[in-house]
């Protein structure tokens, strides 16, 4: 299935781009996670496991176990600072 | 009865927002706001001073997730109207960053859902700053006590 990723703040800084459409069989977050960790080099450093960061699938905060479905958002990003 | 959200990089004006806010409601006896400000770091820390604060945000997701976390507000207190004003893009010390407002009959429900929307806010919705320095530019750290802030509300409910 096609997936749009995000990457907000201090992720997206680290990997260079903002945005990108994978093509993947992922079925849930924590798939396509390990999928952008084994391309090993930066994606493997910024979204390790032991990293804190939170997610948010179709702009509504999610779980790793949360479902991905043909053409859905998926937003990779540091906890929040606003306010 | 009104509960807006509006992200701008404009400054706003605290005493329009809440003449707006509570206009034709005779029923309302409390307004609680709060306004949070850019702030300097403690000067100790020698180059540390912010020269200016940038935030930036996910778009499609921060007014809804706002409004998601005013509507929890509506359920839990009586509160009549309540507005959310947040700035984005680049900040300097002193400047307003963000409003928000409620209304009610009378203060108590106010005051607490001031301090709720805020808490949740500062753990939900979808901004980050970065402060830019003399010594460089740095991503601020989430506060594990904004976390606390806000599970102590989970803890009540």
């Amino acid at each position: 299935m096609r997936v749009n990723v995000l990457y907000f703040a201090s992720i997206r800084e680290s990997i260079g781009v903002s945005a990108e459409v994978l093509q993947t069989q992922a079925q849930n977050v924590e798939q396509l996670r390990d999928e952008l960790i084994n391309r090993g080099g930066i994606y493997a450093e910024v979204l390790s496991p032991n990293k804190v960061l939170k997610t948010a699938l179709n702009q509504e905060m999610c779980t790793p176990q949360s479902p991905l479905s043909e053409g859905c958002e998926l937003a990779f990003f540091p906890p929040v600072t606003g306010g | 009865m009104s509960f807006t959200v509006s992200i701008q990089t404009e400054d706003f004006d605290i005493s329009k927002e809440i003449a707006c806010l509570r206009a034709y409601d005779s029923s309302v006896g409390a307004v609680c706001s709060f306004v949070g400000t850019v702030r300097e770091r403690e000067q100790h820390i020698a180059g540390s001073e912010i020269s200016s604060l940038e935030l930036e945000h996910y778009p499609s997701m921060t007014e809804r997730s706002i409004e998601k976390i005013m509507q929890s507000a509506r359920e839990r207190f009586k509160i009549n109207a309540a507005r959310i004003v947040h700035r984005v893009g680049l900040l300097q010390p002193m400047d307003q960053i963000v409003l928000v407002a409620v209304t009610s009959p009378h203060r108590g429900e106010s005051f607490k859902a001031c301090e709720f929307l805020m808490d949740y806010l500062k753990t939900e919705a979808p901004f980050w700053k970065k402060e830019l320095t003399a010594g460089g530019a740095r991503w601020v750290d989430a506060r594990v006590s904004d976390d606390d802030a806000a599970a102590r509300w989970r803890s009540e409910s």
